[in-house]
């Protein structure tokens, strides 16, 4: 991080620092208070991180930091110096969504789409530690996150579905969460 | 005859089968744009003063130094913008910033557009608002009890915003032919939506006077209105865009004050302006859950047939009016929907307090007295011995059939409901059969798929869709509806995919612009499947038409042979004889010119002439019950939900996932309500918001949702597209007292209001220990004066759906 200067009315000047964000090397300048979800959003223009409280309550703006999820709201952007971020834009390869990106997609995981983010990358992390979780170990490595239109069911439908799929396992969606209980 | 009869139609290529949202690959990779994602050049962002008493005058404001700090553009003051507003007509109370006086915490007192949001921020701590105190107004009773000073000079009278009472047929003899009749008093505590995206809106303001306005609104139409009227520009002038909202849960569908205020700015300044409120300012827009007190006092014969109702209620409504007059007849009209109820009588009082103003949430006024009366159905059945599952269904409203209020009920599959959940849940083997801590719970609800009746007086559609097929094929839906996540975008695509005979991602779908789309009046109600899907159906239908005519001439095969499926338009009789469906649509641009079509949709009218017959008419009613399992700790009082079991009378699914996403969703929100979410205040002075914030207000995490077993009970209404009806507000309604009457059967105490948190429960087992009586829960309903009521005859006593001079039957 390079020294900050005041300017003329009191506030400091702008801090620059160099990381690797979604794989790409990045430099980017920003004032120094701003968040790590502010540097993605405004000055990296990454906007698929959302925020929903900016007070690390609600888990939406969950990113990887160095593959761990962080809550990009309480990180100041001045420390990522070197590190690397991942955000929802870089989890599919290409074209080619992530399974779980895909699992979202076909459950209707994602309703308003606004938590959905935090989650991809927060279940992310989980598969990556736990390839075939539970349904009480994707409720543990979840809790953290908030969403208000699903109920959290497809979201775990869909961790798991993404899980089978990534084992190699053909795992479609099950006739019950499709259509209910007969 | 039993219209949701569990019939499905094997016709349908795309309706009825799961595809993905259209929009579900923007959202899983980052992609949607939602408002606050928004950027323009030279753009400016605004931040809001807000009150810091809860009722008091507005002394001074010196915005001097405000004004002068470096990168600040302007201040913005109440005077500047002098005309009110309000979500509805008869309530237009509402100023973007105060005027003279501020009526609770957290309203609007200054607004400053800078060049950066650190800058605006910095310069509210440069405005000095000096305030006369007034007293503050924190509760329905003081409310009553305190006349002045009026929060408002609008209202009946004091504090109160309205009165209402209805009468149809004469509840004194129902009483009289009763063989019991109870009284129970309930509390329903407010809540707010708490949809993940903080309000954002963006404005722009064209050399040409055009105004845009993105917003996350859920109804764009109605606030391409009050723009207008505020801003004092052309309807013509004024643009608004709907940005895909993040959650709206009905908390979106208010004109804005930050709405109008970044409007205004981009006005003066010529510049874009932002604004993207705190979560603290978003628990202070609010229009969420009203807190409803109620009384429900009922008139039964020993098999459970009820000979009439009386049902009270007195909502606490916060500092405005909004949609408060609504959700005031929503916390009765919709009761003689699910069991048949002889005569009924509905008062209902609206009061002002200085807090948050209430509005419409999920369920719109309908959850709080579906609570009141689902345990009071609970305590029936338990006082008469009677199966409380069995003698609901003793005494379900028939289909095709009106109600005692005048309610035109089509399709009625609540006893399939009950059926399916009463299976499902092994209820005969269970009910009042489990271990002290376990229990299980039932209860059912109606609900509206779209109100009959627009929010101002006007004889147009509700729903317009316009079509565009070009020589591509490409076909585009315009069409005014809001996504807001419910998967409204969607519903378009499979509706017209399906009469084209296209893919459903073949299709464009341009929505929620009022300069690109025709009207649609919003995401409110549960009207958009059926009034969009109506819409769409005659637009596509006269497309096809078009395309047959077409296609007719060209092979030489009569128009009734045609089909449309799987992107070809052919000969039934001789599938191979056809055409592609971009060849269809060449022949027919050939044939008619430039090929664009119409379609409209505007409910039924309703069958009640009285007065205030406006609310409550749907085209459709859907129906759900719900068992709910619980497990409570009877030395913490903590309580569980492990399962609920919910069957949905649906009518035709559109899209099975996303009929099943909105019920799970449905019972989450109901659990939320039933055991934690509460949106309340400290000090009966200050009234300060106890918790704005996510992590105080407590909502269910993935910890606390329960396992969820889902039914669709299925069948065609005949007003519903393909016969469809709603699944994203019904279903949450069963769920509190479900829950609720779970908890007696667990533990043998009732617990009368929600949320059932863990203090009511532990202080109703004690009292019961202690021989008085195992409850929680209000005992006094407050006295308000009220006027005569508009007594309506009813429909079995012959009458025609009007009001008339009341005829006291008993002397």
């Amino acid at each position: 991080m390079k020294p900050t200067k005041k300017r003329n009315n009191g506030k400091p000047a702008k801090a620059q620092i160099c990381l690797r964000v979604n794989g790409e090397p990045v430099e980017v300048a920003f004032a120094p208070h701003k968040t790590l979800l502010e540097v993605l959003r405004e000055d990296l223009a990454l906007t698929g991180t959302k925020h929903g409280c900016e007070l690390g309550e609600c888990g939406c703006c969950a990113v990887l930091v160095d593959g761990r999820p962080v809550l990009s709201c309480l990180a100041l952007g001045v420390a990522l110096e070197g590190h690397e971020v991942t955000t929802v834009e870089g989890m599919a390869e290409g074209a080619k969504l992530h399974p779980l990106q895909e699992a979202f997609a076909d459950l209707g995981a994602a309703q308003c789409g606004y938590c959905t983010p935090g989650f991809l990358l927060t279940a992310k992390v989980l598969l990556a530690k736990i390839p075939e979780p539970s349904r009480e170990q994707i409720k543990d490595a979840l809790a953290g996150n908030i969403c208000r239109c699903t109920g959290y069911i497809k979201i775990f439908e869909a961790v798991e579905m993404a899980a089978a799929r990534m084992a190699g396992k053909p795992a479609e969606p099950s006739k019950e969460s499709i259509y209910g209980r007969r | 005859m039993d219209g949701a009869n569990g019939t499905k139609r094997k016709d349908l290529r795309v309706i009825g089968k799961p595809h993905r949202k259209v929009d579900a690959a923007s959202k899983v990779t980052g992609q949607t744009k939602y408002a606050d994602d928004l950027v323009f050049p030279r753009m400016l962002y605004t931040k809001i003063l807000r009150s810091t008493v809860p009722h008091g005058l507005i002394l001074k404001i010196d915005t001097s130094k405000a004004e002068s700090y470096p990168g600040v553009k302007v201040v913005l003051l109440g005077k500047d913008l002098p005309i009110p507003y309000g979500a509805l007509p008869v309530s237009e109370d509402e100023h973007p910033l105060a005027i003279g006086k501020v009526r609770m915490m957290g309203d609007p007192v200054a607004a400053v557009a800078a060049v950066d949001e650190d800058v605006a921020t910095e310069a509210l701590d440069l405005i000095d608002v000096k305030y006369e105190l007034l007293p503050a107004i924190s509760s329905i009773q003081a409310a009553l009890d305190t006349p002045e000073p009026r929060i408002h000079e609008y209202g009946e009278y004091g504090n109160i915003h309205r009165r209402q009472v209805y009468e149809f047929g004469d509840v004194e003899v129902g009483f009289a032919e009763a063989d019991f009749i109870r009284e129970d008093i309930t509390f329903y505590e407010g809540s707010t939506h708490l949809a993940l995206e903080q309000h954002a809106s963006v404005a722009q303001f064209g050399h040409d006077g055009k105004l845009t306005l993105w917003t996350c609104t859920q109804d764009p139409h109605y606030l391409h209105r009050s723009l207008a009227k505020v801003l004092e520009l052309p309807q013509s002038h004024v643009r608004v865009i709907a940005t895909t909202n993040g959650g709206g849960f009905g908390g979106k569908c208010d004109p804005f004050a930050h709405e109008i205020i970044v409007s205004k700015l981009a006005m003066m300044t010529g510049r874009p302006v932002k604004i993207c409120l705190t979560r603290e300012e978003v628990f202070y827009c609010h229009r969420g859950r009203h807190p409803v007190l109620m009384s429900t006092k009922t008139g039964f014969k020993k098999d459970g047939t009820i000979t009439a109702m009386h049902h009270r209620t007195l909502l606490d409504g916060g500092a405005y009016g909004g949609h408060g007059v609504a959700s005031t007849f929503y916390t009765g009209v919709l009761q003689p929907t699910t069991y048949k109820i002889k005569r009924y009588k509905f008062e209902a009082v609206r009061v002002f307090t200085n807090k948050a103003p209430c509005g419409p949430k999920r369920g719109h006024g309908t959850p709080q007295p579906r609570f009141a009366q689902e345990i009071q159905m609970d305590k029936i059945a338990e006082q008469l011995a009677l199966d409380p599952a069995e003698m609901r269904k003793k005494h379900l409203v028939p289909s095709n059939s009106l109600t005692v209020n005048w309610l035109r009920i089509g399709t009625m599959g609540l006893g399939k409901c009950i059926d399916k959940v009463v299976e499902g849940s092994n209820w005969k083997e269970r009910f009042r059969k489990l271990p002290y801590g376990k229990g299980i719970g039932l209860a059912c609800s109606g609900y509206m798929t779209g109100a009959g009746t627009p929010i101002y007086w006007n004889s147009m559609p509700h729903s317009g869709v316009q079509l565009k097929l070009d020589r591509s094929g490409g076909v585009t839906v315009f069409c005014g509806s809001t996504e807001i996540g419910q998967g409204s975008d969607s519903i378009l695509a499979y509706i017209v995919a399906e009469v084209l005979g296209i893919d459903p991602f073949d299709i464009r779908v341009v929505t929620a612009d009022t300069d690109l789309t025709p009207v649609d009046l919003g995401s409110y109600s549960s009207r958009v499947t059926l009034m969009t899907g109506n819409a769409a159906i005659q637009a596509a239908e006269r497309a096809k038409e078009m395309l047959v005519q077409a296609v007719s001439t060209k092979l030489e095969v009569p128009a009734d042979r045609l089909c449309f499926a799987d992107r070809r338009v052919f000969d039934m009789e001789n599938p191979e004889k056809g055409v592609t469906f971009v060849e269809a649509v060449w022949l027919a641009e050939t044939k008619f010119g430039t090929i664009g079509t119409v379609g409209s949709y505007k409910p039924p009218a309703a069958p009640g002439k009285f007065k205030g017959s406006g609310v409550g008419p749907s085209p459709a009613y859907s129906y759900s019950a719900a068992v709910a399992e619980v497990e409570v700790n009877p030395e913490t009082g903590i309580v569980a939900v492990p399962r609920i079991w919910m069957a949905h009378d649906i009518g035709q699914c559109i899209n099975p996932v996303l009929a099943i996403g909105q019920i799970e969703g449905s019972i989450y929100m109901g659990l939320g309500e039933a055991l934690m979410e509460e949106m309340t205040y400290r000090g009966n002075r200050k009234v300060v918001h106890k918790f704005p914030s996510f992590l105080e207000y407590k909502s269910p995490t993935t910890m606390e949702m329960c396992d969820v077993i889902t039914y669709l009970i299925e069948g065609q209404d005949s007003n519903g597209p393909f016969g469809a009806k709603e699944a994203g507000q019904g279903p949450q309604l069963p769920v509190p007292p479900a829950i609720a009457n779970a908890i007696y059967d667990a533990v043998g105490v009732r617990i009368d209001e929600v949320p059932i948190t863990p203090d009511k429960v532990l202080r109703a087992i004690r009292a019961k220990a202690k021989g008085q009586e195992g409850r929680y829960g209000p005992t006094v309903f407050p006295h308000c004066d009220m006027p005569a009521s508009i007594f309506v005859p009813t429909p079995e006593e012959g009458g025609d759906g009007k009001a008339v001079e009341r005829q006291p039957v008993l002397a």
